[in-house]
């Protein structure tokens, strides 16, 4: 038992004690690297079957750099983000479970196609996932 | 052991085959499945459901392990099948052989059975997503084929339900970036080694709260180490029951299949001390 509590605790603390001097937003590859990854998940969105008709009608150049500044400004890439909130673009939509997890898989497959690295895509998507109640059912 | 491996290659090509892919919870949520047939590690379930089916999907899982310690070897079979991320309905089949103990005690009988029926409910929260852990509850009913020597060590019954509480959540980039995942369970439970040695005894007759829990790191997301740590009562006077705990490595190579290796202690099993040794776990999801 001891030994297994000794291997978590390394675990953890090995963790802690790194000091990371770059912001998310630059290890994501700065406004090319976040410019990349957003263009390749709308490529995978477009051949997603369980989301891609969620697109019609939406204007997916001025969804491209919403969500690139969004990025940007959960990231600390110095962005201010001026677009609606998250609360308001998915109101009434009643957007599901299913389509959250759905793009949230197409953005892992643009990080891993960017060859974003583990810990980096984690951060990321932690920002994003506090989103969940903002965007499901609403 | 013949009809066991052909349980492992039937579920490893029904894994290439099935429609698990479709599914939309992200990969690994699905967790692997516990010896009782509930979506969790080997020996410690989870708040997270079966199958990677999300809240309008619905999917599930069949499973193989198998166990091998010194004086003991347990396989286990069956399969779990969850309704839109809300319910899970799972079977287990065990069976464990006895060698030394029969040995022992000089009797004819090999083997063990038990059948275990479980179901888990999401009450609420999202592994991933919510602030909160995932929190569920489940049942399980269990009863033991052979009560030979379970019976004879002191058990008082053949068959019994327990109830559990669980909450888990992955801490996105929380362990110096990698995902962390940190379990905790309550079981309210009389069982005797897991049931297998049946329920209640002479020491202690009543169901109790038990503490198990389990934590790992996501190196990415395709592999999982960690650990899992089970409480146990010890209602037999008839030899001690300790404690389990396992040291496990999870591979989800895709969202169809998980395979699990693992070191456990089962410290001393029905009077035989020092039961380590290895834990073996194929998943397949559809």
């Amino acid at each position: 038992m001891r030994v297994v509590i000794l291997v978590i605790v390394f675990f953890i603390t090995a963790c802690t004690a790194k000091a990371p001097s770059l912001s998310l937003y630059e290890r994501l590859g700065g406004e090319e690297g976040v410019d990349d990854i957003v263009y390749q998940l709308i490529v995978n969105i477009s051949r997603d079957e369980r989301v891609v008709d969620r697109f019609k009608g939406v204007d997916i150049e001025k969804f491209r750099t919403g969500l690139v500044h969004y990025i940007c400004s959960v990231s600390n890439g110095g962005c201010i983000y001026t677009g609606d909130s998250m609360q308001v673009v998915h109101a009434g939509h009643n957007y599901t479970d299913t389509e959250f997890n759905a793009i949230v898989e197409n953005l892992i497959h643009a990080m891993d196609h960017q060859r974003v690295p583990t810990a980096v895509q984690n951060k990321l998507l932690a920002q994003l996932a506090k989103d969940y109640g903002d965007v499901v059912y609403q | 052991m013949k009809k066991y491996l052909l349980v492992m290659i039937c579920l490893l090509g029904a894994g290439f085959v099935s429609a698990a892919e479709n599914r939309s919870r992200i990969i690994a949520t699905g967790a692997a499945t516990t010896i009782d047939g509930s979506a969790g590690g080997g020996i410690v379930p989870m708040a997270a459901l079966s199958g990677y089916g999300a809240r309008e999907e619905s999917g599930g899982v069949a499973f193989a392990s198998y166990v091998h310690v010194p004086d003991y070897t347990m396989s286990a079979v069956g399969g779990s099948w969850s309704w839109r991320n809300r319910v899970e309905f799972s079977l287990a089949d065990q069976r464990l052989e006895h060698p030394t103990l029969s040995a022992a005690l000089g009797v004819p009988l090999q083997d063990i059975r038990q059948s275990v029926a479980g179901v888990k409910v999401r009450l609420l929260g999202d592994i991933l997503y919510s602030k909160w852990p995932q929190l569920s509850a489940g049942v399980m009913y269990k009863h033991n084929h052979d009560f030979t020597i379970p019976g004879a060590a002191g058990a008082k019954r053949d068959s019994d339900s327990e109830a559990y509480l669980a909450a888990s959540k992955v801490f996105l980039g929380g362990a110096m970036g990698y995902n962390l995942l940190v379990n905790g369970v309550a079981r309210y439970t009389r069982a005797n080694q897991i049931g297998l040695v049946g329920f209640g005894g002479d020491k202690n007759d009543s169901r109790r709260w038990y503490a198990e829990a389990s934590a790992g790191i996501f190196y990415n997301k395709h592999l999982l180490f960690g650990a899992e740590f089970k409480q146990k009562p010890d209602n037999l006077s008839f030899a001690g029951e300790d404690d389990w705990q396992t040291l496990f490595a999870a591979w989800f190579p895709n969202k169809k299949l998980a395979l699990v290796a693992a070191y456990v202690d089962l410290g001393e099993v029905a009077t035989l001390p020092n039961q380590d040794g290895w834990y073996l776990s194929v998943q397949g999801s559809f």
